[in-house]
């Protein structure tokens, strides 16, 4: 340490200028290796934004992007007015509600009762199954939950009626009222393990002297979980919070779409799966960007909701 | 005392009792998680009559291999599986050389644009201009039906960014940098050969979150590939396991015939959903053991 002072004391004063130089020089190096990635983010998120305008626009084969007449509202007030405006607006609540209310304290239980074991072979062999299933794809996984469900044959759908939790007519697959529990169900069996490898994480920064002070005090384990470990979570729970409100609307569209059939599309039309349809496959870019704007505006105003509200209750923001 | 030391039994009890509820939920959660994944190999192996009846639940029944014959015959199968082979080679490649050196840039503090850039990268995590704009853009970029469509846009994800930062911040302590700035060790050469190879644990990270992500990419490949020859493996597996696609010839035509082509396909399923999700389980234990080091210094800042 003393050393790298010192040199830097005496090369600093006698060369200002050219250490500024340097400073640029190595500044340079810096721009160069940050610039692939600015290029890229230039183009695929920001061009896109400047192409929002479309959503303003009647959309013109001959003149591009920008080049549409202006029509200010148009599509807006079309998709505002239009019968699939309230069935995709409820439905995507109605998932990703469900998602969040179900599947976000899920890894935080499940990082908790594992944390508990006190067998570290047995503890990191259970953490390697459950967190598996995260890397199936969603067509692999929505293929099982078709077998698994299936309404003759499925081993999960023969065993819940066999105990009595779903009537013996249900189709699971192809129902309203089952459509958004089998979804957010089988999400977190997916993901739960997954999403609790940084509340583990979190837990392991956990100052054993706390615990051995609880020790001490006299606390069971349920008041050390309750004193200990619950605040040791509670910056990481509000700012994965504060993120996943921000995608509140952003409906994994993938397993949405895959998991649509003709019987439940009361239910699992969404915005994501309707911008899709309407804008790519019926060609409507001019409405389509309207409704997926639309979308993306309603993600942000969650987003900055939620960091007031954590802000004004917890003191945690992202910025 | 004596009171003392009846509380002191009392805890232990309840402890015990805690840890017996804590023993009965792992077990619970172990065989919700674990069975279905087992359910699938040994299905595969088994004659689906069995399957379907619901006989098959701890071992094989009527083993045979009639499924994998059938995945390997298929041309299908293999050009996904050659395609997404490249995507996710090449893609990965890509990421984590426009990913790893940006990283870098930002984790220097004396970098004045550092705050300036990174602001501009954090607003495309929450704003986007969305499905159709961005479409337009990959068609303007003469990027439909190409292969580059499936490891050129996105190639920077903002979050492994982060994360590989954060990483840097905290594993190369500022004074190595001063030190070797000072000898005239240019960032470039700093960062080839001091900062990479201390930092396998972020790489890693990173490299199974990229890889991962194109090996399962389905959605890109709906959007933006038509051609039957450069459909990555996802895409077919949709046209096999969800649209019912399973044999070549397009089978299940009623009858006789139809039954017994039905019977099999519910074979070839499951062992198609094994052949495709087995190489990143198997690659995922070698890279485990770097997880929470990687995980935790880039994850959780400070």
């Amino acid at each position: 340490m003393s050393s790298i002072e010192r040199s830097l004391n005496v090369k600093a004063k006698p060369a200002r200028k050219r250490s500024f130089l340097s400073a640029l020089v190595s500044d340079y190096q810096l721009w160069l290796m940050i610039l692939p990635a600015i290029i890229v983010i230039f183009i695929f998120n920001y061009i896109p934004m400047y192409g929002v305008q479309l959503a303003f626009r009647d959309f013109d084969f001959t003149k591009g992007i920008t080049g549409g007449k202006w029509a200010g509202l148009k599509y807006f007030k079309q998709f505002f007015n239009s019968p699939m405006f309230w069935p995709t607006i409820v439905n995507t609540f109605r998932v990703a509600a469900s998602s969040i209310i179900f599947g976000f304290p899920a890894p935080i239980l499940l990082a908790l009762i594992l944390h508990q074991l006190r067998n570290q072979r047995i503890k990191e062999g259970l953490q390697t199954v459950v967190y598996m299933p995260h890397f199936i794809s969603t067509v692999v996984m929505v293929a099982m939950i078709n077998i698994m469900l299936s309404p003759r044959t499925g081993l999960v759908s023969n065993l819940l009626k066999s105990i009595g939790l779903v009537q013996p007519d249900t189709n699971l697959l192809g129902s309203t009222k089952t459509f958004v529990p089998v979804y957010v169900l089988t999400e977190i069996w997916q993901h739960c393990g997954w999403n609790s490898i940084i509340y583990f994480a979190a837990l392991s920064t956990v100052d054993q002297e706390l615990y051995d002070a609880c020790k001490i005090d006299g606390a069971n384990r349920l008041q050390t979980i309750r004193h200990i470990e619950i605040p040791a979570l509670v910056p990481t729970i509000v700012i994965l919070l504060i993120l996943n409100m921000g995608n509140v609307l952003n409906v994994g569209f993938e397993k949405v779409f895959l998991m649509q059939n003709s019987l439940n599309l009361p239910v699992s039309e969404v915005i994501s799966t309707y911008v899709y349809k309407i804008g790519l496959i019926s060609n409507q870019f001019s409405f389509g960007s309207a409704v997926g704007l639309f979308n993306t505006l309603v993600n942000f105003v969650f987003l900055i909701l939620t960091n007031v509200i954590a802000k004004r209750l917890a003191d945690i923001s992202l910025w | 005392m004596p009171k003392k030391n009846k509380e002191a039994v009392k805890y232990s009890l309840a402890d015990n009792i805690f840890e017996f509820f804590i023993i009965i939920f792992c077990i619970f959660v172990f065989i919700i998680v674990a069975y279905p994944l087992y359910f699938i190999v040994i299905a595969s192996f088994s004659d689906s009559t069995y399957v379907n009846q619901g006989l098959v639940i701890l071992t094989p029944k009527g083993f045979s291999t009639y499924g994998y014959g059938k995945i390997f015959e298929d041309t299908r199968i293999w050009t996904g599986y050659k395609n997404t082979l490249i995507y996710t080679l090449g893609g990965t490649a890509i990421n984590l050389l426009f990913t790893l050196p940006g990283a870098y840039a930002l984790a220097y503090k004396r970098f004045k644009a550092r705050k300036y850039i990174m602001r501009a990268f954090v607003f495309t995590m929450f704003f986007n201009g969305g499905l159709i704009p961005t479409y337009m853009l990959i068609r303007n970029l003469r990027m439909v039906d190409t292969m580059w469509v499936m490891m050129i846009p996105f190639c920077v994800n903002v979050y492994n960014l982060i994360i590989t930062r954060t990483f840097f911040e905290h594993t190369i302590p500022d004074e190595l940098y001063e030190a070797a700035i000072i000898d005239g060790c240019t960032h470039f050469k700093f960062f080839t050969t001091v900062v990479l190879p201390l930092s396998k644990a972020i790489i890693s990270v990173i490299f199974l979150y990229y890889m991962v992500g194109h090996w399962n990419n389905f959605f890109t490949a709906l959007i933006y590939l038509n051609k039957d020859n450069l459909q990555p493996l996802q895409i077919v597996l949709r046209n096999i396991l969800l649209s019912n696609q399973v044999f070549m010839e397009g089978a299940g035509m009623g009858g006789e015939a139809g039954g017994y082509a039905q019977r099999y396909a519910d074979q070839v399923k499951y062992g198609v959903i094994l052949v495709s999700t087995l190489p990143i389980l198997c690659l995922y234990p070698f890279i485990q053991k770097y997880f929470e080091e990687g995980i935790m210094i880039g994850a959780i800042k400070g």
